[in-house]
């Protein structure tokens, strides 16, 4: 007898997500992934002032403010053919990368690997044992058995007060959890690390962005830090020499800690490189832009048909009509109408967002989630896409980064481990910390471009936009922390007449499409093993190994709101 | 002594607003000294991590939802408040509440807390609060006030 599962809603994630499986025999047979919550930020912007645009994207979600505040510029310039100076693209490089590594970091540490670490086994364990493990794996200067030994005493006096706090909610003990004491040990120490690390990145964006969480230094144009050699009060060689400060720090953690736990604790779930594959169509686009129309990028992206690398087709500029054409939306399964008819996808400068509610109807309408394609297929986006692009593309640090990753994961597991491990659950977890390494020698480089542009004499970091008469459109889009990212717009007579976000999640978490083609999430959960259908921990890792984001962070404190997992006979 | 006033929410669900809009409105309002550090945390998470660090004296306002009538006004005092966020599990699962566990972990938690809540009116989506909700600005500012007030912060009305 088949069972149904609903877990409504997701936690550990940003945003409101139900997930439904039906399980046969042990395993999911069917998916439904389910966006509870409206995003009518769309319809906010229309009849207003483009430049004001990306700071009012920029709060849809808390944890991608900067994603929304570029890619919300980088459409008004594009509809205005802009140029913009070199200066505003390393500025906007920085905090793209930084913002990406601190995404990378919080993901991985503190919202999915409680759902492989088992955190009350790690009290077992003994911590000189676990400290010599991390040793012999990195030379990281927080793996002494002094540190081993104060994080253990740490959590199990949580344990033993019954307040596990920030590790409530987790599957303690479930028969999934396959690590063994000491590795669950050395996952909580870098956890807690990760805490203290993370706060590196955040200071980048912050001193660049002139403040956090919300960036303010972003303009339609460029970015309104004016440069100085020497000046007050503005972004001056001291200020960026502190930027470099952090970014070095980061640099150890990513590589020597980050980086090789993922290998680790992937070697002891080999099982799960074969879970999760689902859609295998890949999409990224190129980013870090290095002249002043993106023409030239530092890191490349394109499509992947079939999960075969050999099939790679680039997207080359931010004009690149290859990227432009191909995305269409459609509502058949969404909580939408479209004027002209609910069975074909429409082109986002075409797109609308006019709400039709129903009840969850899983032959229906049945998600706040549009459904978007490209070239009528829906594609999985993310970090593995965008690793698999890279590789795909010849990306030289990728393929460093990649192959140093898994012959790792072959060394600790004993058996030889390919890249087609990647296209799977625990793969995406390998992916994102191989980007995080990319991400981290960018970061150098682009820190390296300011500040020699700089020593050129070349202060620029704004051109003056300028609105004509008349209707143009225009299209943004940005390789952000969860995949492809586009924000696409109508301006007519100086004012927004059409505004659509086109956002990674909707991408990865998207209802079945016009055609019934189920979204990458409700692919990849198919075949996943159930060991308990009350504590179901392997769905939470499949859509976890997505970084999960809602994009609408709605988020009223609930005082009676618990997560509910039901389990009925289909 | 650091003493941090954080406002929260998402200003473009209505109500869900209130927090942010409180805090300007303190800034607008009122001058404070330059140990109180006022913040518009929006709906970050873990950002806020650094900022919320070993402070003397909290204070969150934010929409909350307590079963009461639109427009209530409530407030949580120390203990209560980590008790407070310990029974939910909200949507927004990487908000407020994960950073104060994680300060907690790593023995930054606050001193002294305080959370001062409205229950919203609407949540649709809009950059307006609803007239109902504006009008308890008086009441949460006020609130704010005798918070700093009773730390021993010396908080005026500017001209």
């Amino acid at each position: 007898m088949s069972k149904r599962v609903t877990i409504d809603p997701v936690t550990r994630i940003e945003g409101h997500l139900r997930v439904d499986v039906e399980v046969e025999g042990g395993k999911v047979s069917k998916a439904w992934s389910s966006g509870q919550m409206w995003r009518g930020v769309e319809n906010i912007l229309i009849g207003r002032d483009p430049r004001d645009a990306w700071a009012i994207t920029q709060r849809i979600c808390g944890v991608c403010t900067t994603v929304h505040a570029i890619a919300s510029v980088r459409a008004v310039e594009n509809a205005l053919k802009m140029e913009i100076p070199v200066n505003a693209q390393y500025i906007r490089n920085l905090i793209i990368l930084a913002h990406g590594l601190h995404d990378h970091i919080v993901h991985f540490y503190h919202l999915s690997a409680l759902d492989w670490v088992d955190v009350v086994s790690a009290t077992k364990a003994d911590p000189a044992k676990a400290a010599s493990l991390a040793q012999s794996l990195s030379s990281w200067s927080g793996n002494s058995v002094q540190e081993f030994k104060k994080v253990q005493d740490k959590i199990k006096g949580f344990v033993a007060s019954g307040q596990l706090g920030i590790f409530t909610n987790g599957y303690w003990g479930h028969p999934a959890m396959k690590l063994p004491p000491e590795v669950n040990l050395l996952a909580v120490v870098h956890y807690l690390q990760a805490l203290e690390v993370q706060r590196y990145a955040n200071k980048i964006v912050t001193i660049l962005g002139s403040k956090s969480p919300h960036i303010q230094n972003v303009a339609v144009g460029g970015v309104a830090n004016p440069l100085a050699l020497d000046s007050q009060s503005v972004l001056t060689v001291e200020r960026l020499l502190a930027v470099k400060e952090w970014i070095d720090k980061l640099d150890d953690f990513v590589k020597n800690v980050y980086l090789v736990d993922v290998a680790a604790i992937g070697a002891f779930y080999a099982d799960w490189t074969t879970y999760g594959k689902g859609i295998v169509d890949y999409l990224s686009v190129p980013d870090i832009p290095l002249d002043s129309k993106g023409t030239q990028f530092a890191m490349p992206g394109g499509h992947i048909a079939n999960g075969d690398v050999s099939t790679f087709k680039a997207i080359t500029s931010f004009n690149d009509k290859y990227f432009t054409d191909g995305v269409a939306e459609a509502v058949k399964h969404s909580w939408y109408e479209y004027s002209g008819g609910d069975d074909k996808a429409l082109h986002p400068y075409k797109g609308e967002t006019k709400a039709k509610y129903t009840d969850f109807q899983e032959n229906g309408k049945y998600s706040w989630l549009k459904s978007p394609t490209f070239y009528n297929k829906p594609m999985q986006v993310g970090p593995l896409a965008h690793v698999l692009t890279m590789f795909a593309a010849g990306h030289a640090p990728t393929k460093e980064y990649a192959t140093a990753a898994l012959d790792l994961v072959s060394s600790i597991a004993k058996t030889k481990v390919g890249i087609d491990a990647l296209h799977s659950t625990i793969g995406r977890h390998a992916a994102r910390a191989v980007r995080a390494a990319v991400l981290q020698d960018e970061l150098v480089k682009q820190w390296d471009l300011l500040l020699a542009n700089m020593g050129k004499g070349d202060l620029k970091t704004f051109n003056k936009p300028v609105f004509p008469k008349g209707e143009q459109v225009g299209v943004g889009f940005h390789e952000a922390p969860r995949g492809v990212l586009s924000h696409w717009v109508v301006i007519a007579d100086g004012k927004i007449k059409n505004y659509q976000c086109v956002v990674p999640s909707t991408w990865n978490a998207a209802p079945r499409n016009e055609k019934d083609a189920p979204g990458a999430y409700e692919a990849c959960l198919v075949g996943n093993p159930i060991a308990d259908p009350e504590k179901p921990l392997e769905v939470l890792r499949t859509v976890h190994s997505f970084d999960p984001c809602i994009a609408c962070a709605i988020h009223v404190m609930d005082e009676e709101h618990t997560e509910i997992v039901k389990v009925k006979a289909a | 002594m650091k003493i941090v006033v954080l406002g929260v929410g998402n200003t473009l669900l209505e109500d869900e607003g209130i927090g942010v809009r409180a805090v300007e409105e303190l800034q607008h309002r009122y001058t404070l000294p330059p140990d109180v550090q006022v913040i518009d945390g929006g709906t970050a998470g873990m950002e806020l991590l650094e900022s919320l660090e070993d402070a003397d004296k909290l204070i969150i306002v934010d929409c909350v939802r307590v079963n009461q009538p639109p427009a209530t006004v409530i407030r949580r005092i120390d203990d209560e408040v980590p008790a407070f966020f310990r029974t939910k599990i909200s949507p927004h699962q990487i908000g407020i509440s994960d950073v104060l566990a994680a300060l907690q972990l790593r023995d930054r938690f606050p001193k002294h807390l305080a959370l001062i809540g409205i229950q919203p009116k609407s949540l649709e989506t809009g950059i307006e609060l609803t007239p109902e909700i504006a009008a308890t600005m008086p009441q949460v500012l006020a609130m704010m006030v005798e918070e700093l007030t009773n730390f021993g912060v010396v908080v005026t009305e500017k001209a």
